[in-house]
This record gives C-alpha cells, structure tokens and sequence, in this order.
C-alpha cells in the first residue's frame, strides 16, 4: 500500500487525538512512534492492521472511523486545495469525482486510489459508485464529501448505502449548492507556505 | 487540418455569436482590425490589460510579439499574424508574463481584421497570482487549472520527498558512525581503524603525508576488571581513551580495537623523540590512580610505535606486526613503556624490521 495512505490514517488519529493514542495504536502493530513514510510502500496488510487498531483505540465500528478519516482529510490545506481545483462549486465537484482518481495518479501514479463513478439520478440526487482496492472506501469518500460539502458551503445529505456486489455506494442528496458562503479558495496559493 | 461543417451560409448564421458568448468560449480572445487596433477582447484579457478600456487603442500600445517576423507583420497591421504558426507575446506591463496563441483572418482577405486566440504558457502561476484569476477566468476547455493542480501536487510531493532524503540521510550517517564507533569509549572501532589505516596508505602511496602507527596495551587491567568488577574495568577503558583523546591531535585516530587495547594512526612526519615523549605523558597519565566509588584503580601502559618513514613501501600488516614486536619489547622490558620499532631500543629477537 501507499505509504500516503498509512500517513493519513497516522495523521488523523494524531492530530484529532493526539500524539499519546498514535503511540498506543503505533505499538499495537509494531512500529516506531516516528510511524509511516509518505513516499515508501508498505505490506498491504499493515495498512488492515492499522484501521483494526485505530478502531479498537477509538471503540469505534470500521465505518465511523473510515467517514472520519475522510472529512479529516479533506480539511488538511493541501489536499483541500487539490480538491477545490476539481470545481467553482459543489455541483462542478460532484460531477468531476469520476476524474478524482486520474487526478490522484496524475500526482502519484502508484496511488490506490478508487473508482468512481457517479449517476445523477432525479434532481439533485446521485449515487456514487466506489470500487476500491481495500473495503472501507466507499465510507471514507462519504467524509471526504460531507467535509467538502462544508467547505463549498452546499447544503447537503450524504450517506452510505447498501453495496452492490463489492461495489460500495454512497448517496448523495444536493439541496443548495451554494447554501452558505464556503471557505476562500484563491487560485495562486498563498505564498509562505500552508 | 479542415474543419468539418454541415452549415451552408456559415457567416450568415454565426452572426448570431454575440461578444459575450465569444467571450465565454474564449476568455482571452482578443479581435484587431486590419490596422492593427482593438476592435473587441474577451473579459480575461481585459482583466489583464487593466482597468482602462483597451478598445481603439493600438495592439502594439498592449503586447510585444516574439518573434521578428511576427513583429514585421504587426507593423503590417496584424493581417500576416495569421498563418497558422503558434505566436508568442509578451505583456508591455508585464514583459516577464508571455502569452501564447494562434490568429486567423476574418472577413474576405481579413477585411475584417484578424481573430487572435490567447492563452497563458509557462507563466501561468505567475499570472494568476499577479492578475487574481479565479476558476471563471478560464475556459473549462483549458487546461489551466489541471496545469495549477499540477504544480500544486508535484510541489507537495517535491518537499515529501525532500523531507523523506533528509530523513533517510540522517539515518544513514547515525549507521555509519554506529558502525564505526566502539559504543562505550566513543572512539573508533577496528573497522574504523583499518579503513583510516588503509587511506593513509594510499595517501602515502600518492606522495601523502608519513604517520605512526602506535599500539597501546593497558597493563594491569586484567586484575582491576576481576578484583573491581566489569563496572569499574569499563570505567578505567572510558578515563584510558580520554587520557588517549587529550594527548593526541584533531586529524589523529584513536580507536580500541580489543577489551584493553587501542591503536593511535597519528598522521605527520613525527620524529622518534618526540613519539617516545608523547608515548611516555600517555604513560604517565594512565598511572595516576582513578577512584571508581571508592575503589582506587592502578593501571598502566606499554606502547609500541611503528613508522611509516621506516618503509620503503609500507605495508598495513607489516607495521602492524612491527608495533606488536615492539609493544612486546615494552611488555618484556617491564611494562609501562615506549618501544619505537627499528629504533635499537628493542630487545634482541624482537624486532622483524628488514
């Protein structure tokens, strides 16, 4: 597995829970507390082992922490401004989710990013199509929806629905694009750093 | 490469395309008439070129093209700009921000002027930046903003990568000196040694400074270690390699290469002498008694010194052998002394120097 993905998964469970569970979760599987390299690959079942031990830390049931996951990351500076390039508002971003995992390897080819593939079913109702490599994303771009949704400021309801097969789908019902103001996104990115 | 169309009266029914729409097809579509002046522009060019309406002022007022001939043909009044090749301008406000696009003729032999169509080159982030663009500022057929992502991403993954090297680095310099160290003294080990030792020959070999080759054998060290214990055997090894540390120079080496012994690689042409007085303060601060707890600790030193001057082509194992035999005399002789091999100091049969 990428060691971008145990990287985010490390990040989210230090910087929402602190350095002290990271440790125990850390130790749990056998690694240092320094924990994953973002660049390096890993065995494909450290990253299982991973979710099994930020579930027990947490007690919390695989999908809450996977939805977790991804509306944390989706508010880390970097990787929401990579999301925000995919449209001006939430209804460009839906429709261009089918591009997010070409976009993902366009910046990391060996990415396991998901499939995805996105209906538009009756007025402002989608169902998105999740085909991941491990269990779990259809959850994960459910937060990564809800956060971003927050960030678009679009009235949104999100949530996952029964699989098709190993085919995960999430629903997603748009209310108002454009409900609040969303967060500022500027093209030209600040300059010192973010 | 021709266009396929099904429309008959093509003009007739494109005179429905208003500016604005044009404008939104092609943010930075920019319309000369056959003199050369503004005639329309799209809403991204005219963010760019400021607040002044550019209309009926001239193109060359605005924009300064790359090339001669295209230069020549804005003279010309912008008609030869259309010839299908790729034309490159530079912003007279801004001369580090290049445009580029491509023009066509408009109307019967461009009696209408000519079309250009702009779009931002390698500059692109530097444009948006100066200029405020937004996502609106590009048309969804550009690919700008996939060219913006990219250079976000790529940048991202640049200082990971970066960071990940110098990580890597540290990691790999903290191995080799553990590789290198002898962990309870600090100093170096015998693989240290040997390779120091091996580069100073070859340096040697390549017309390099001589060295000394000492090796240092603690006397007495045996009954401190079994009548103290190991803790405070290992406390006279740490005291006996400072003593070794303050009595020799910055480019020397000092390593332990056995439970009580150390060799010195003492670079410098070092006359006898001076080697036999160093090798006795050595000797000297090794006897002073050291307390460990309340244990008085006495031990000595036997030293024999071997000297790269001494060789026609010196060779790593035979002046190895040569400071052993002499540090063998120094044992023989009583210990707590200094031996130099060669030097006629050294007892009868001891000596293996040719």
């Amino acid at each position: 597995m990428h060691g971008l993905i145990n990287k985010s998964v490390q990040a989210f469970l230090r910087d929402n829970y602190g350095p002290s569970l990271w440790s125990r979760v850390a130790q749990d599987i056998g690694i240092g507390p320094e924990g994953f390299e973002a660049m390096l690959r890993y065995d494909d079942a450290l990253t299982e082992d991973l979710i099994r031990a930020a579930m027990a830390a947490l007690d919390k049931p695989r999908a809450v922490v996977l939805e977790d996951i991804g509306a944390y990351l989706a508010t880390v500076e970097p990787v929401r401004r990579l999301l925000r390039f995919s449209g001006t508002d939430y209804w460009e971003f839906l429709f261009s989710l089918e591009e997010l995992q070409g976009r993902g390897r366009m910046a990391l080819p060996d990415l396991e990013f998901p499939e995805l593939r996105f209906n538009a079913e009756c007025r402002g109702r989608f169902t998105l199509e999740v085909r991941g490599p491990i269990p779990g994303w259809g959850a994960v771009i459910a937060g990564l929806l809800r956060a971003m949704a927050d960030d678009y400021g679009a009235l949104v309801l999100i949530e996952v629905i029964e699989p098709q097969g190993i085919c995960e789908r999430v629903q997603v019902l748009l209310l108002e694009a454009a409900y609040v103001e969303g967060r500022r996104f500027d093209l030209a990115r600040p300059r010192g750093g973010l | 490469m021709a266009a396929r169309c099904t429309v008959e009266r093509w003009e007739d029914a494109l005179s429905g395309l208003s500016p604005q729409a044009m404008g939104q097809l092609m943010p930075m579509f920019l319309w000369l008439d056959r003199r050369g002046t503004v005639r329309a522009l799209g809403p991204t060019l005219g963010k760019i070129l400021g607040p002044e309406c550019p209309i009926g002022t001239p193109f060359a007022q605005h924009f300064q093209l790359g090339s001669a001939r295209a230069r020549r043909s804005a003279a010309a009044g912008g008609g030869a700009m259309a010839g299908g090749r790729r034309l490159h301008l530079t912003l007279c406000a801004r001369p580090d921000i290049s445009l580029r696009g491509s023009a066509v003729e408009v109307g019967q032999n461009g009696a209408e002027g000519v079309l250009v169509n702009l779009t931002f080159g390698i500059h692109l982030v530097e444009a948006v930046r100066v200029f405020g663009l937004t996502e609106a500022d590009f048309a969804p057929s550009d690919l700008a903003l996939e060219l913006l992502y990219l250079q976000e991403a790529k940048t991202a993954v640049l200082d990971e990568l970066r960071a990940l090297n110098a990580r890597l680095d540290d990691a790999r310099r903290s191995a080799v000196t553990q590789a290198l160290t002898d962990p309870l003294t600090g100093l170096a080990n015998r693989r240290a040694f040997e390779l120091a030792l091996d580069k100073a020959l070859q340096g040697l070999a390549l017309g390099g400074a001589p060295f000394a080759l000492a090796h240092v054998d603690l006397d007495h060290f045996k009954a401190v270690n079994d009548t103290l214990g190991h803790a405070a055997g290992d406390y006279v090894l740490t005291k006996a390699a400072e003593v070794l540390r303050a009595e020799t120079r910055r480019g020397d080496v000092v390593a332990r290469v056995g439970g009580d012994e150390f060799v010195l690689l003492l670079r410098g042409a070092l006359a006898p002498a001076r080697l036999a007085a160093m090798g006795a303060r050595i000797i000297a601060r090794l006897e002073q008694p050291w307390v460990f707890e309340t244990a008085v600790c006495r031990i000595s030193g036997s030293i024999g010194v071997a000297l790269s001057a001494h060789y026609v082509t010196p060779d790593a194992g035979q002046m190895q052998a040569d400071a052993d035999a002499a540090l063998y005399s120094s044992k023989r002789q009583g210990r707590g002394r200094c031996t130099i091999a060669g030097s006629g100091e050294m007892a009868e049969g001891d000596s293996r120097l040719s």
